[in-house]
């Protein structure tokens, strides 16, 4: 793909979603617009990625040309190519289930998703500091919108107060970078990653300047000792919007991470032991603080902080093993914690809790659900077949190669602990007799056109199944798991490629000096 | 050194607003915060060495560096439109946060 095509990743969201608001309440024109940009993003992320695949490479354009250091970059490699691809796969399962459980029944829904992945492809592909501070925001607000976005009079307290806490928190560490952005410009001269290629390993101002950047994006991507605010904040909304959020804004945050590190820092070994110090306190930390927690999501929540500490683990060893799997880790992960949200998510919707304990033998009653859980579960905690074996194997290896055996040992007994995490989400919610299906009132959390259009009607237990439609996204993201899990080679393949390219950044910076 | 100064004391007074309970100082104080990323933002342009843009320069080293002004102008609007968003929080729902309330999910038990 030409590098001059790679400004559409963004420019075609943000022109459909301004259109749409213009033609109003066209509900099929809408769920067209916003699937079919989806499926062209897909289309154009695989087309980079089959490029790349095998020798690598990058590909860079300025736009209208203006001189590097002035012009916006975008830049696409293996790694923001796979990143595309993932993003684009979550946001349409995500904006499928959302169409399902009623939640998107409004009229802003279509072009604040769109906002949304436009902001996301921006921040993936941009290659100035302060571009990647803009496109963050550009991402976060339709985010603010989306968090309390309800149908008419079902909106919650507690989305508004989950909203204050989100907005708050991502404002401040908007601003912290935006004074990072000031300090690098002030003492390198350039915000331009590629001019600030391997800077801060030679230059300690630089490094300082941006610390203080890599300091606010750990905290977005939610690195323990900050990480309370994303066990409060994401089970306060749907569940259709924690599972996006899920997928895309954490996963930005550790992509900057990586991509920060890589290039500007050139992957300096004198501050790894920060980073693996802090990945272990984040493993424990999010799989004890899930322990106590009550409900479904909460309980999520808790293991995605404590898996991003995994993740982050590849960033902080530095090889080209440790950064594969990092890889790997990453995009197994957002599509597994997906399907974990959207299978419990749409228990919730149906019947109206999350609570663990308040329903019981849905393995019985919804043994489409109860599967794709199953699954899910498994592979977060790492048995073959699936991905998050893997995942987190080569993980282990690529940590004993450079000799953390502290980090190794965590790691196990981190993995221990998921494992019986999941399982008491299982003993609460799916096994257990199917006699007593909840008395509960139809979802709060469900909104409007479930509600409403099955009221009166449905009476009768058997009537009130989860439907195919609201089932689907669960088992679409279970069976891809498996399917990364079974064909794993493909995709580790890959990621080494990728892994590659933040080792050796000279094609990334040649390809965005040459834009 | 005056940027710096002015710097510190919208940190300060943002981290004292900060502290509050109500919504509305908080807001106050992140527009507090804004500004004092905005003067940290000139001030990484050189604003110590260089002049006002006035004229008809002959050395472009000694005038204002415009790449800082125009990240700021776009920071600035950022920072407005969320100034927004969160004053729209603030009238809905409650008028204090109080993080250790009970859970409606719990509660309900």
């Amino acid at each position: 793909m030409s590098g001059a095509l790679l400004p559409l990743f963004v420019a075609l969201p943000l022109l459909l979603s301004a259109l749409l608001l213009i033609v109003g309440d066209r509900r099929v024109l809408h769920a067209v617009g916003l699937f079919g940009t989806l499926l062209l993003a897909i289309g154009g992320a695989l087309w980079l990625v089959t490029d790349f695949a095998g020798s690598g490479g990058a590909v860079a354009h300025g736009v209208a040309q203006w001189p590097v250091g002035i012009s916006i970059p975008f830049v696409a490699d293996m790694f923001a190519a796979l990143m595309l691809a993932v993003t684009a796969v979550l946001t349409l399962v995500c904006s499928w289930f959302a169409y399902a459980s009623g939640r998107a029944a409004t009229v802003y829904f279509a072009p604040l998703v769109l906002v949304l992945t436009a902001g996301v492809n921006g921040a993936l592909l941009t290659a100035d500091l302060f571009n990647l501070f803009v496109f963050i925001e550009v991402m976060l607000l339709p985010s603010y919108g989306l968090f309390v976005l309800a149908a008419r009079h079902k909106g919650t307290e507690r989305q508004v107060m989950g909203a204050r806490l989100y907005v708050t928190l991502n404002l401040l560490t908007s601003t912290i970078f935006l004074m990072g952005v000031g300090f690098i410009y002030g003492t390198a001269g350039t915000v331009n990653m590629a001019e600030l290629a391997g800077r801060a390993a030679t230059d300690g101002t630089v490094a300082i300047s941006a610390a203080v950047c890599l300091f606010a994006v750990a905290i977005k991507a939610a690195v323990v000792p900050i990480h309370g605010w994303l066990a409060v904040a994401y089970p306060a909304t749907s569940p259709a919007i924690t599972a996006l959020f899920s997928g895309l804004h954490t996963k930005v945050a550790i992509y900057a991470i990586y991509r920060i590190y890589a290039v500007v820092f050139d992957g300096d070994a004198h501050w790894l032991w920060i980073g693996v110090a802090l990945c272990c306190l984040t493993m424990v930390a999010g799989v004890l603080g899930a322990v106590g927690e009550k409900t479904t999501r909460s309980v999520l929540a808790f293991h995605m902080i404590s898996q991003i500490g995994y993740i982050l683990l590849g960033v902080a060893l530095f090889t080209l093993a440790g950064l594969a799997a990092g890889i790997f880790y990453l995009l197994h992960h957002m599509i597994v914690k997906a399907s974990l949200f959207l299978s419990t998510g749409a228990i919730e919707v149906r019947y109206g809790t999350g609570r663990i304990g308040a329903l019981s033998g849905m393995a019985k009653r919804e043994p489409v659900i109860a599967v794709a859980f199953f699954v899910a579960a498994l592979s977060l905690a790492g048995l073959p077949p699936f991905s998050g074996f893997v995942a987190k194997f080569s993980l282990i290896l690529a940590a004993v190669d450079t000799g953390h055996v502290i980090a190794v040992i965590v790691m196990l007994a981190v993995s221990l602990v998921t494992l019986l995490s999941m399982l008491k989400i299982w003993n609460g919610v799916f096994w257990g007799s199917a006699e007593a299906p909840a008395p509960h009132a139809p979802a709060p959390a469900g909104d409007g056109a479930v509600a409403t259009a099955s009221d009166g009607v449905v009476a009768t237990a058997s009537g009130r199944r989860i439907s195919a439609a609201l089932a689907g996204p669960a088992v679409v993201t279970a069976c891809l798991t498996l399917a990364l899990g079974l064909g794993a080679e493909v995709l580790m393949g890959v990621s080494t490629t990728a892994a590659e390219g933040l080792l050796d950044t000279s094609t990334y910076v040649k390809a965005v000096m040459d834009s | 050194m005056s940027s710096a100064v002015i710097a510190g004391l919208l940190v300060f007074g943002a981290v004292y607003l900060f502290m509050q309970r109500e919504m509305l100082r908080v807001i106050l104080g992140f527009v507090l915060l804004g500004h004092a990323g905005n003067v940290v933002l000139m001030a990484a342009g050189g604003s110590a060495r260089r002049h006002e843009p006035f004229g008809a320069p002959g050395d472009l080293s000694t005038v204002a560096d415009p790449l800082p002004q125009a990240f700021v102008l776009t920071a600035i609007v950022i920072a407005f439109s969320i100034t927004i968003v969160m004053l729209v929080l603030a009238v809905t729902g409650r008028d204090e946060d109080d993080d250790t309330e009970a859970d409606p999910e719990e509660a309900r038990s």
